[in-house]
């Protein structure tokens, strides 16, 4: 069996009277691609969101790589080697792309030297490649407010993989990315976690995706997972065609 | 940037020729060099979106420094004494951030102007030590060892102070152009993004802190030495409020434009308070209304108004 990354085991987190998670527990192997499919409101975001330090739950443990991070803040947790990305892009909008990539180089190397420019950053080349594989080299000098959503979305997964994570999680990686580009998006996305061997848990909405590119499929609904398995076998499923995917 | 460079350039040669053809505006241009060196320091955290209404506290620390260790008869020079004022004021700056840096907006501008009001009346109750609203009196110290009268003394002081400004400026817009520097405009649009970077947005901050009140130190320090005197409005939110509106008068986020808008208000101030002494106050309020509606990027971007973004 390969080696557990991530364990999250009975997470749970109440709202007043909304609960997001309800026993959440989710298992991840190295170099997996799970993915998370789920109606609006099943607690999908809030289950990355305890994962990654943002939330704390009421009750539960996230195991990474054998060690507690429950209660450890994001940013401790990020260095740890945990990357995410956002159902809504959070970016430095007043930067331009490429000074958002290179803020992120600069995080994972600490290279923070208060007589070093930004932009000749030793290492700046590494993200200019980046630029140029997720194809926005063309608007790398473009402050980051002057783009469309779509653009927006693939920059905040490229901060998220600039930090080389082992793990990374996202959240709706396609939504706002036209159907057209998608698929050569998640080609070039997926390239990329196969290359570097990051496990990768997301958040889809969009079934060809997640037939297309997960080995592993878990729908969430009430705060915890219904149903987990292949692709084939919970895509197939009577339940999860109606309540999931509506058909 | 071009633009900027030469501008700067331009502007340095101008204010650089004062003492030759305007001798008298000489003290005036010092004060306003010494006041942009605060201005700066305030500029530093706007860049991060924050706001000090209470920058007068490290102003103030400068210039009790020098004007204690001038008192002590120590024989320091000005060249030792600056420096002394700017290390104080960062030393107390760097304690207090670890308390300030925790807020943001409203909350780290009210901080800091309840901190600098109890400085205010410190530096007004403890007469024995403080002079108290009389302030103290700085005796002109010797200038790189040399005793100077007043007068090659105001001049000589004069070039001491744009010399530490163009430094100052550089070194300053270097680190505004560094991951640092850059940290901190990260900081005004998107923490969630540094957190999540694994960056402590607080101690990005907590530095900008102690180089902003370095600043405000050194200029406090420099006021203290020109002017030959301090006093407890110094601390006062006035003079922090003061540093601000100069700020956004010269184009918040600009390292020539603190400068450029320090001289301009300088400028205005002397003659507005002698031809119109009941109404000065009023003309730079209209003034910093027309700015924040005609030239928002500050007086420095309006020259070459190059129009960012779309709509
Ligand atoms: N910070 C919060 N405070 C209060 N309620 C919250 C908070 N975050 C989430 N919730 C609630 O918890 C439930 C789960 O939300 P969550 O965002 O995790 O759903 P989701 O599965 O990601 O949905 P979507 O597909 O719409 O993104 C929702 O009912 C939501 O309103
Ligand atoms: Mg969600």
């Amino acid at each position: 069996m390969r080696q557990i990354v991530l364990k999250a085991e009975n997470l749970r987190l109440r709202f007043g009277g909304v609960v997001a998670a309800d026993g959440a527990s989710l298992t991840a192997h190295a170099g997996e691609r799970i993915a998370i499919i789920g109606p609006n409101g099943a607690g999908k975001t809030t289950f990355v969101n305890i994962c990654t330090g943002y939330l704390k739950p009421q009750s539960g443990a996230v195991i990474f790589e054998g060690k507690d991070i429950t209660q450890l803040a994001p940013r401790t947790i990020a260095r740890g080697g945990i990357g995410r990305s956002f159902q809504l892009p959070q970016l430095f909008l007043d930067n331009t792309v490429f000074e958002n990539l290179l803020l992120a180089l600069s995080a994972r190397e600490g290279t923070w030297r208060p007589w070093m420019r930004l932009d000749r950053h030793p290492k700046a080349d590494e993200m200019r490649d980046m630029l140029e594989v997720i194809g926005l080299s063309s608007v790398g000098d473009r402050p980051v407010r002057e783009l469309p959503e779509g653009m927006r979305k693939l920059i905040d997964i490229a901060l998220a993989l600039a930090l080389k994570p082992r793990l990374v999680f996202m959240d709706e990686p396609t939504s706002g990315v036209s159907s057209r580009e998608k698929f050569s998006i998640m080609d070039t996305l997926v390239r990329a976690l196969d290359h570097s061997a990051t496990t990768a848990i997301f958040v889809e909405h969009d079934m060809d995706v997640v037939s297309r590119y997960a080995d592993r499929v878990a729908v969430w609904t009430g705060g915890k997972i219904a149903l987990e398995g292949t692709p084939e076998h919970v895509l197939n499923d009577p339940d999860v065609r109606k309540n999931v995917i509506g058909v | 940037m071009r633009f900027d460079l030469l501008f700067g350039a331009i502007a340095f040669c101008a204010v650089a020729g004062v003492p030759f053809f305007i001798p008298w505006a000489t003290v005036m241009l010092t004060i306003a060099l010494g006041v942009g060196l605060a201005v700066l320091g305030v500029v530093v955290l706007l860049r991060a979106g924050q706001i000090s209404f209470g920058h007068g506290l490290y102003y103030a620390a400068g210039a009790y420094t020098v004007a204690f260790l001038v008192q002590a008869r120590l024989g320091l020079d000005t060249l030792l004494l600056l420096p002394a004022g700017a290390l104080v004021a960062t030393v107390i700056a760097v304690a207090f951030g670890f308390f300030a840096v925790r807020y943001r907006d409203i909350f780290f501008a009210m901080i800091n102007l309840a901190v600098s009001m109890v400085a205010f009346s410190l530096l007004e109750k403890l007469y024995s030590i403080t002079g108290g609203g009389d302030g103290l009196n700085v005796a002109r110290p010797t200038l790189a060892g040399l005793k100077l009268g007043r007068v090659s003394f105001e001049f000589w002081m004069f070039y001491t102070t744009l010399a530490i400004v163009v430094v100052v400026a550089l070194v300053v817009g270097r680190y505004l152009a560094s991951p640092l520097g850059k940290g901190l405009e990260a900081i005004k649009s998107n923490e969630t993004r540094l957190e999540y970077l694994g960056v402590s947005s607080a101690r990005i901050l907590h530095i900008a802190y102690g180089v902003s009140a370095c600043l405000a130190g050194l200029g406090g320090g420099v006021i203290a030495i020109v002017t030959g005197h301090v006093a407890p409005e110094f601390a006062y939110w006035v003079r922090s409020g003061e540093f601000v509106f100069i700020a956004i008068l010269g184009g918040a986020g600009n390292v020539v434009g603190a400068f450029a808008g320090s001289i301009v208000y300088e400028i205005v101030r002397n003659y507005a308070a002698a031809f119109a002494a009941d109404y000065w106050q009023t003309i730079l309020g209209v003034s910093l209304i027309a700015i924040i509606m005609f030239a928002p990027q500050g007086l420095t971007q309006m020259r070459f108004g190059k129009k960012r973004g779309g709509a």
